[in-house]
């Protein structure tokens, strides 16, 4: 199965790992990741006012290439995949702002057919749960996380908002429990995993933000979970520089682990 | 002719989408807000002043930052009034006009250390900067 994928920029520099073990564990699961060749910055947020057109281009511009392509466009990144599953919905749905994206794009040097929003925008845990199948990943798994108790963290980007994103019901979502159990290993559920880290306000306020990022990860810690795993840099950023009593680690380096990919002490 | 209040908040709710009017003041998105600690106006206060046109003091005032754009309180209103659409649509009246940017790229290399994601960084200038 061929699909293209959406690094996004963090994926990059801070969040290799994100990236690299994403891109072996496809290998093992025959899912072709063909990046697209070039993919500008998301932005990282999804600016929800119609009348903001330019910033949103560069996401536009990866859907078309995709539509061309007739390939669904994957990201591993929260915030891109939100980012870019907003755009297309925005596109989809509000004919105004299709119109305006479209008179930008044709004015690209290479330009394509107008756009409205035919490609499938999926998440790499999207893509294990709907394409792959849970199934063929426990049958893939060559070292199970046997008595492993892994707290899930959803946070925000993935979930919300819920009409939009249809990624898993929005207050008791299942889908990286399934994927935990899929690695042979516990999930943890507590009452903060879909609550928000803090985000870009650790830029300019990191009080707030540890206040956030401590209510997640001891709510996490005293539920009786071993460690958090996520698929946003942000979040893991944010709980660990508040010192999470729990170590953060992103679900592309567990997966990885369990498909015999990663070794268990090579983390960066 | 209409005054330049009514132009402003015809402007916020053509933005934004949201129908303020839908609002029951439940104040549930204010009970989940996760920056409501850090706010002068909370998420239904927004709401209310938008309504009753009162947008000057919600303009002026930091609680416009302190969003986080979680998107908790779009998902958990039961009558799907959207208030972080409103917020964001007066925090960019604000930081359209020129020299009102909360965030000047200048400032960035002190506030980040090593681990700080490119994330956070290009985030906050699309929230906080044109
Ligand atoms: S949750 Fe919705 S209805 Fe309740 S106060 Fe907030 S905006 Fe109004
Ligand atoms: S989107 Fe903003 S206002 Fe709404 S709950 Fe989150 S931080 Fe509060």
């Amino acid at each position: 199965m061929k699909v293209n994928y959406f690094p996004g920029c963090t994926l990059r520099t801070k969040a290799k790992d994100l990236d690299f073990y994403a891109r072996e564990c496809a290998k093992i699961l025959g899912i072709e990741l063909v990046e697209l060749p070039d993919w500008q910055c998301c932005g990282g947020v999804f600016v929800t006012s119609s009348d903001e057109i330019a910033s949103k281009l560069s996401c536009a511009r990866a859907l078309v290439a995709s539509r061309d392509d007739n390939r669904a466009l994957v990201s591993v990144c929260s915030a891109c995949h939100n980012v870019i599953k907003q755009t297309n919905h925005a596109i989809k749905n509000d004919a105004k702002f299709a119109d305006a994206v479209n008179r930008y794009l044709a004015q690209d040097e290479e330009h394509s057919d107008p756009y409205f929003g035919e490609t499938e925008v999926l998440h790499y845990l999207e893509l294990l749960r709907d394409k792959v199948g849970f199934d063929k990943i426990r049958e893939a798994v060559k070292n199970p996380l046997t008595g492993k108790k892994i707290a899930a963290y959803y946070g925000c980007l993935l979930l919300r908002p819920g009409k939009v994103m249809a990624f898993d019901d929005v207050e008791n979502p299942q889908i990286m429990e399934d994927f935990i159990r899929a690695l042979g290993a516990e999930p943890v559920i507590y009452p903060a995993r879909n609550e928000c880290c803090g985000g870009y306000i650790a830029l300019e306020d990191a009080a707030s933000a540890k206040k956030k990022s401590d209510t997640v990860s001891h709510s996490a810690a005293n539920h009786g979970a071993d460690m958090i795993v996520t698929a946003c840099p942000l979040c893991k950023y944010n709980l660990t520089k508040n010192e999470s009593p729990l170590p953060v680690v992103y679900f592309t380096e567990l997966l990885a682990l369990a498909l015999g990919v990663k070794e268990n002490d090579d983390a960066e | 002719m209409q005054n330049k209040k009514e132009l402003q908040k015809e402007q916020i709710l053509r933005m934004s989408g949201v129908n303020p009017r839908k609002c029951m003041r439940c104040g549930k998105c204010s009970g989940t807000c996760p920056s409501y600690d850090e706010m002068e106006y909370h998420p239904h206060q927004f709401v209310y002043m938008v309504e009753t046109g009162d947008l000057e003091p919600l303009m002026n005032s930091d609680s416009l930052y302190k969003c986080l754009s979680c998107f908790a309180c779009v998902d958990r209103c039961p009558r799907n009034v959207e208030p972080a659409k409103l917020i964001e649509a007066l925090r960019l009246t604000v930081i359209r006009e020129k020299g009102k940017n909360h965030l000047k790229s200048d400032d960035i290399p002190a506030l980040l250390d090593d681990e700080m994601p490119q994330q956070a960084i290009v985030s906050a200038m699309r929230k906080y900067s044109k």
